[in-house]
């Protein structure tokens, strides 16, 4: 049975359809990464999926259960961070983890878990005094008291410092070796090519690609790219003089590469040109070059537009 | 039902250590009500210099002219015992004006008896004592309620035609009356009321913005044992101010205060009733705005017409039928009875008037409040 499974999902709020028919499934023990622009409806199917929200129509099962009717009792077995997580003003984090182990029945050692979030040298702070980036490492300690089977992490690392993500990005590791489900939504895209199994790409509350970025950067992606710095007579030279598609700026020229063949054009094309050039470099797309392009003005993917 | 006491507790273990930690709920908790009581209690019950003054003109001749005055003048203290609390009463002659006569001596209250008052009332006919007062000051109430109470005493002999008998009894029970008698319960209804009124009506649409319901909903947590810890913990702060405004009330201004089990009664049901209430008025409106709209609709008529400062006894006819809505009405209403009064068979109905809408409300506000949205 996978952990989570969703199927034509759809949620409108008035005129927005912020969710217009997902269907997705999670294996138990997988990191699942679900990416997409501002208001591409990540939230409302996390939330959905955590039974804090009705859905309009379609399933959504966690754990095998119906978030919405059985909330209670998936509440005990998942853990969640909310998006812009905020607590209670007084409480220092020592007093929250006790708090919620108290509510959940459970025995934990704050400061263990605070370590484990690397929150210990803020322990007795009360949360408005936190920084940014401790309050959201509290939710990241909060939502794993209750020692849960499925993990939702709503952007769990913005607004952290590159230690802190590291720190985030262990933990999540460990949830995985420990066996636990990790549903995650990032705008970095090197977090979920780092932690990711597989990444869903959301717009306008759609899914445009699915599957292992390797999976979604060969299938989307345009192939090889060749990078090199230089400037506009270099990108004047190549549009005029060879048929390769070239898109230059900014003291960076980029030619598409199809084959081998475009490879070499390429390069004599840029000796013959006698612009000055340097660092060239040869790249697959990345997943960012991919999801640009995905959630792009122009669209590019049928079902994804509007 | 899964209610469980011990997440209860916890509850309110984290919310009772924020309130102490915010300055507000700090603020509102222990020194507010002792702010409240001796600014009140110094205003109206004060020392000399704020004392205020009662012009009494006895136009009759006869003896009940002559026992009336006696009797309004046994609720007052003696003009002389400057550093004692209360009203003064003083003789005006009778062959003047006496609105212009109050306007010379710069006071507003004054009480004419007619010059046929003993004929008349000897005679069984009706006749009207005249109270003079400014409808803005406080003082005037509470000589309208004074004269309210004498005048009564006095048709009460007058029915039963006994008219001499009966004076002394009834001086020795209205001598006890002090305004800061009435102050006492009714600024603890005030505390009780203020509060959580706030508190709840605050916490409901913040906790929403900042979606800490939507956290508190993912826990084990309950809404009935989240209301409950909030109940419990404003029935300790109610019971605080109850402690604090009694031992100023009798320390500082002389206050005569019955202890007994009934007040605990009220110290129960009132934060109970106002928990609720503000909880269910934060919950059907939709904005913080109108939250503290409502709000303040709901709690300004009962801050200030439930017999808070001064007693309901003493206001015009209309505004008493206002207040006989006002739930906080039946709380310090109950609480001047047990307290002053020692009557517990008058309190048990403002007691069972109190549980019953209690009961309701909080019904309503667990049943219409929301942890999670559609
Ligand atoms: N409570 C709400 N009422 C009305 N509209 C809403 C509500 N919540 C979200 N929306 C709208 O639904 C759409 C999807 O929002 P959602 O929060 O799911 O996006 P998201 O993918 O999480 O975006 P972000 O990356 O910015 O967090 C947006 O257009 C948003 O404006
Ligand atoms: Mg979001």
């Amino acid at each position: 049975m996978p952990a989570i499974e969703v199927s034509g999902l759809k949620k409108k709020y008035g005129d927005i359809q912020a969710v217009d028919g997902t269907s997705f499934s999670v294996e138990e023990g997988e990191v699942f990464s679900l990416l997409g622009p501002n208001g591409a409806g990540k939230t409302t199917t996390i939330e959905i999926l955590e039974g804090l929200r009705n859905k309009d129509s379609g399933t959504a099962k966690v754990l095998g259960l119906d978030p919405w009717a059985s909330g209670y009792e998936l509440h005990k077995r998942i853990g969640v961070i909310p998006q812009g997580f905020k607590f209670l003003d007084y409480p220092t984090p020592k007093e929250a983890i006790s708090y919620y182990g108290a509510l959940f029945g459970k025995k934990v050692d704050p400061d263990e878990l605070l370590r484990r979030v690397i929150l210990d040298d803020a322990s007795n702070v009360w949360f408005q005094n936190l920084s940014g980036g401790q309050k959201q490492k509290l939710g990241m300690a909060l939502s794993l008291v209750n020692d849960p089977h499925v993990i939702f992490l709503d952007e769990p690392t913005t607004g952290l410092d590159p230690q802190a993500r590291r720190a985030v990005w262990e933990v999540v590791r460990k949830l995985k070796d420990e066996g636990r489900t990790v549903m995650l939504t990032t705008h970095y895209l090197e977090e979920a090519e780092e932690l990711a199994d597989r990444v869903a790409i959301m717009k306008h509350g759609k899914i445009v690609a699915m599957g292992t970025t390797e999976e979604i950067e060969s299938r989307f992606g345009s192939g090889q790219r060749m990078v090199v710095k230089g400037g506009d007579d270099l990108l004047k030279y190549l549009r005029e003089n060879t048929r390769l598609r070239v898109e230059g700026g900014a003291g960076e020229v980029t030619i598409f590469l199809r084959d081998k063949a475009d490879a070499m054009a390429a390069l004599g094309a840029i000796e013959e040109s006698g612009a000055a050039w340097e660092d060239l470099t040869v790249r697959r797309d990345s997943l960012e070059d991919v999801f640009l392009k995905l959630v792009g003005e122009s669209g590019g993917v049928g079902e994804g537009g509007e | 039902m899964r209610f469980s006491l011990s997440r209860t507790m916890s509850d309110l273990k984290v919310y009772g250590r924020s309130s102490l930690r915010s300055r507000e709920g700090f603020f509102f908790t222990l020194v507010f009500p002792v702010i409240l009581i001796l600014l009140f209690g110094a205003i109206f019950s004060g020392g000399g210099v704020s004392q205020s003054t009662v012009y009494v003109q006895n136009n009759d001749i006869g003896p009940v002219g002559a026992a009336f005055v006696s009797a309004l003048n046994s609720t007052s203290n003696y003009c002389s015992n400057s550093s004692s609390a209360g009203l003064c009463l003083r003789l005006a002659p009778t062959d003047v004006n006496f609105s212009q006569y109050l306007s010379s001596k710069s006071a507003s209250d004054g009480i004419v008896i007619p010059a046929n008052f003993s004929l008349a009332f000897e005679s069984g006919q009706d006749v009207n004592v005249t109270v003079f007062g400014n409808p803005s000051s406080t003082t005037s109430a509470v000589v309208s309620g004074i004269v309210a109470e004498v005048v009564n005493g006095f048709n009460v002999r007058g029915a039963t035609g006994v008219h001499h008998v009966g004076i002394a009894s009834r001086t020795a029970v209205s001598s006890n009356y002090k305004y800061i008698d009435f102050l006492v319960p009714g600024l603890i209804g005030f505390a009780a009321l203020t509060s959580p009124m706030f508190a709840m009506v605050n916490m409901s649409s913040t906790y929403r913005r900042d979606k800490v319901f939507k956290l508190l909903s993912l826990t084990p947590l309950t809404k009935t044992e989240w209301l409950l810890s909030k109940i419990i913990w404003y029935v300790c702060t109610t019971v605080v101010s109850f402690v604090l405004m009694t031992a100023v009330g009798v320390y500082v201004f002389g206050a005569h205060i019955a202890l007994n089990w009934g007040i605990g009664m009220f110290l129960l049901l009132g934060p109970f009733f106002f928990v609720s209430l503000g909880m269910l008025v934060g919950t059907v409106s939709n904005t913080p705005e109108a939250a503290s709209v409502v709000g303040n609709l709901v709690t300004f008529p009962m801050m200030f017409l439930s017999g808070t400062f001064f007693p309901v006894s003493s206001m015009p006819k209309y505004l008493q039928a206002v207040a006989h809505v006002l739930p906080l009405y039946y709380m310090i209403d109950g609480l001047n009875e047990v307290m002053i009064y020692g009557n517990f068979e008058a309190a048990y109905t403002d007691m069972a008037l109190l549980l019953a809408i209690s009961v309701v409300v909080f019904a309503l506000a667990v049943k219409f409040f929301r942890w999670r949205e559609d």
